[in-house]
């Protein structure tokens, strides 16, 4: 009796010392579930999530203080992929954030009457427009996200929202459609 | 030579159909020289990779074999004057691309003169191989055997790495194409010549030209040309007629039985592949410096009223050739245009747009073969004839089910990469579902998510990056203000200090109270008190004058 609580007590000392060094030495710097939801959020960093940017709503949908449908840049596909990795219901995107444009949006500034506040430099959260006081400022595209951002400060309101240039290299094959109703000769 | 004593064992490809091939139609007629049209449309992007710039302007004066398009980056290829002529413009035209959109071409009048640009041959006995390969590079040279990926990388990649086996390939496997056939009948010198190039640049063990045996002029001339000895360990192997045998991964099975390994390529089991077209182009190239701006297309099918093959400047427009050809075999009748074979084609849009580097086949149906976007099929009822046919051994069926499914993780788990769109699974398939359709849709749908994912992580990282350089300045102007606050409460006391008083604000203060309270506050002293009596005096007199002035007014 005594010698079988003594090895009980003697072994569950001992792996619990495997796991206490287990614990340290295998320690996950982190949230690694925070990065893998940030990976799947398009990072327009648009805020119209009403967090401050990507990683702060991802931050939030693991904590559990967001639900999964509050981002309109990523639209119905990062929702699914989002459910997927969380092992949630797909919900259907929530309209009060924003709408989901098919075709990517980017901000185009009219030089002309652009006056060089730099208050839309300052706006941008991937630092995509460039200029200086005083200056012409212009947006370089191809690093422009369409988080729409820039809009709202400018004084003499010379930003607009274009959809992305679409060129012959974009062009995607449409899938086919099967029809049950189509009767076989077999 | 002892042709008849070399011998090699061949092996058999996966999958494969045999197929009508439709040839004998176009191949009626030699190699023919079609005429220069009015205008030419080049689009600026004939190849696989980079776009080029267009070089020119509206209104330029340009000769053949001008370069008029080019790109700084290393998967590109540039783009010559076919002729001489003027520029007339750089605008978006129709294009032969399956989605029948515009794209940027430039567009030259021709001129009729045909004016060379001047150009002095270059010694290509002495040069280096680094130089061969920019030479390449700078005639425009692509893969003439329809995927038009720039041969100069290609090659490059492959220079230094020990070929054991260089492959031409001069199969030409899909039905109605005999670009290459007569190609090898016509311009056999330069075939030869441009294997020895290449042999020369990569130094392979032995070569093997292989031709399907359903080309015995071509095979009899290749041959006949080999006879001359001037190529070593140099063979033409006739492989089976067997469709898609010439697609490179079935052709180096078949020659060698060797499987290049998933997400590898040829040279990384020691062997290159080339067309036959793409020699003629080296050889063109390097004996006779002469760009690539023109090549041989087929006009086949059933709806035309001379089939043949025709050696076409680029950017001739397909209803110029057409028109060559006798035209439309009935101008009435529905019509269906096909660039490519009837295997791997897509269809065009009109006869209005060019032959490009790509085109190696223009096919002319009455009826509809392949059309733009395939309309609703039946059901798929698993009799698993594409897995049978499937020349990659994968699965369409489940690549089908899962690319109809929007799955498109699971179809790249069953290796829908590896699908080189031969189309053999949708031939054989009873219920007729356009199942490669469905692979270039799943295809199309993983590569756009890759780009957006780029770009996204792109973003992450100028947003990171923004956030840590706001972060900093914050810090940095934080510490100044630090700084500054403990500069000025060390310089406080010290000129004060004797005064003992460490607040000017409370020193002052206290200055001003002392002030009030040395005051007396009753009875100060007036100006009029202590005077002298003549003061006294000249006061009064001061004030009489006031009274007397005051009651003369009055």
């Amino acid at each position: 009796m005594i010698l079988a609580i003594l090895t009980i007590s003697l072994m569950a000392g001992f792996f619990g010392l495997i796991l206490g060094y287990a614990a340290i030495r295998f320690k996950v710097e982190g949230n690694p579930i925070v990065d893998r939801i940030d990976a799947l959020l398009p990072q327009t960093q648009c805020g119209q999530c009403t967090y401050a940017g990507c990683r702060p709503y991802a931050e939030a949908i693991a904590n559990g203080e967001a639900p999964i449908n509050q981002c309109p840049p990523g639209g119905a596909a990062t929702i699914v992929a989002l459910a997927d990795l969380l092992e949630v219901e797909a919900l259907e995107a929530n309209d009060e954030h924003g709408e989901h444009h098919e075709i990517p949006l980017v901000a185009i500034i009219d030089e002309q009457t652009c006056i060089g506040c730099t208050l839309c430099i300052q706006a941008c959260p991937v630092d995509a427009i460039l200029g200086s006081a005083k200056h012409m400022h212009t947006v370089i595209t191809d690093e422009c996200t369409g988080c729409e951002l820039c809009l709202p400060p400018c004084p003499v309101d010379c930003i607009d929202m274009i959809p992305v240039r679409q060129t012959i290299d974009d062009w995607k094959w449409t899938a086919p459609k099967a029809r049950p109703d189509l009767a076989h000769e077999y | 030579m002892n042709t008849k004593a070399w011998s090699i064992k061949l092996h058999p490809m996966y999958g494969g159909l045999q197929l009508e091939d439709h040839k004998t139609g176009s191949l009626t007629q030699g190699l023919q020289q079609a005429s220069l049209p009015p205008q030419l449309l080049l689009p600026l992007k004939q190849h696989i990779g980079v776009t080029n710039k267009a070089l020119v302007r509206p209104g330029d004066r340009v000769l053949r074999g001008q370069l008029i398009a080019d790109s700084s980056s290393p998967i590109s290829s540039p783009l010559h004057a076919p002729t001489s002529g003027w520029i007339r413009e750089i605008a978006a035209h129709p294009v032969p691309h399956p989605s029948w959109q515009s794209d940027t071409c430039i567009v030259i009048d021709v001129d009729g003169k045909d004016e060379v640009l001047p150009s002095h041959a270059v010694d290509t006995q002495n040069l280096s191989v680094t130089k061969f390969i920019k030479l390449i590079h700078d005639a425009g040279i692509v893969g003439l055997g329809g995927a038009s990926f720039p041969t100069s990388p290609k090659i490059s990649r492959g220079d230094n790495l020990g070929i054991e086996t260089l492959i031409i390939n001069g199969v030409e496997c899909e039905p109605y194409i005999t670009c290459d056939d007569i190609l090898m009948q016509t311009y056999t010198d330069e075939v030869i010549n441009g294997i020895a190039w290449l042999q020369r640049i990569l130094k392979p063990a032995s070569t093997l030209i292989g031709i399907e045996d359903n080309k015995p002029e071509a095979i009899k001339a290749m041959k006949q040309a080999l006879s001359a000895g001037n190529l070593d360990n140099t063979h033409v192997v006739d492989i089976p007629t067997i469709y898609p045998s010439g697609g490179e991964k079935q052709l180096i099975q078949i020659l060698t039985g060797k499987e290049i390994p998933k997400a590898k390529l040829a040279f990384d089991i020691g062997l290159f592949c080339q067309n036959v077209g793409t020699c003629a182009a080296i050889s063109r190239a390097l004996d006779q410096n002469q760009p690539l701006i023109s090549r041989i297309v087929t006009l086949s099918g059933d709806g035309i009223r001379q089939p043949g093959n025709w050696e076409v400047r680029l950017g001739t427009p397909i209803s110029h050739l057409i028109e060559l050809a006798g035209g439309y075999l009935d101008n009435q009748a529905r019509r269906h245009l096909v660039m490519g074979g009837p295997m791997m084609g897509f269809s065009l849009s009109g006869d209005q747009v060019p032959i490009v580097k790509a085109s190696n086949n223009i096919l002319i149906m009455q009826q509809q073969t392949i059309p733009q976007a395939p309309g609703d099929h039946a059901e798929c009822i698993r009799c698993s004839r594409c897995a049978d046919v499937c020349p990659a051994q994968l699965l369409p069926q489940q690549l089908y089910w899962h690319a109809r499914a929007g799955a498109y993780d699971k179809t790249e788990e069953f290796n829908l990469f590896d699908c080189i769109e031969c189309g053999c699974c949708s031939t054989v398939c009873p219920s007729e579902i356009p199942l490669v359709q469905y692979y270039r849709t799943a295809k199309s749908e993983i590569r756009a998510a890759q780009q957006a994912k780029f770009k996204s992580d792109r973003a992450r990282i100028r947003f990171e990056f923004r956030e840590k350089r706001l972060l900093l300045r914050k810090q940095q102007e934080e510490e100044r203000r630090r700084l500054k606050r403990e500069a000025l409460k060390k310089k406080i006391p010290q000129v004060l200090n004797d005064d003992s008083v460490i607040d000017p604000v409370q020193a002052a203060l206290a200055r001003v109270k002392a002030k009030k309270q040395e005051q007396p506050v009753a009875n100060p002293p007036k100006n009029t008190t202590n005077l002298s009596a003549a003061q006294q005096r000249q006061i009064k007199e001061a004030d009489a004058r006031r009274r007397t002035a005051h009651e003369q007014r009055a």
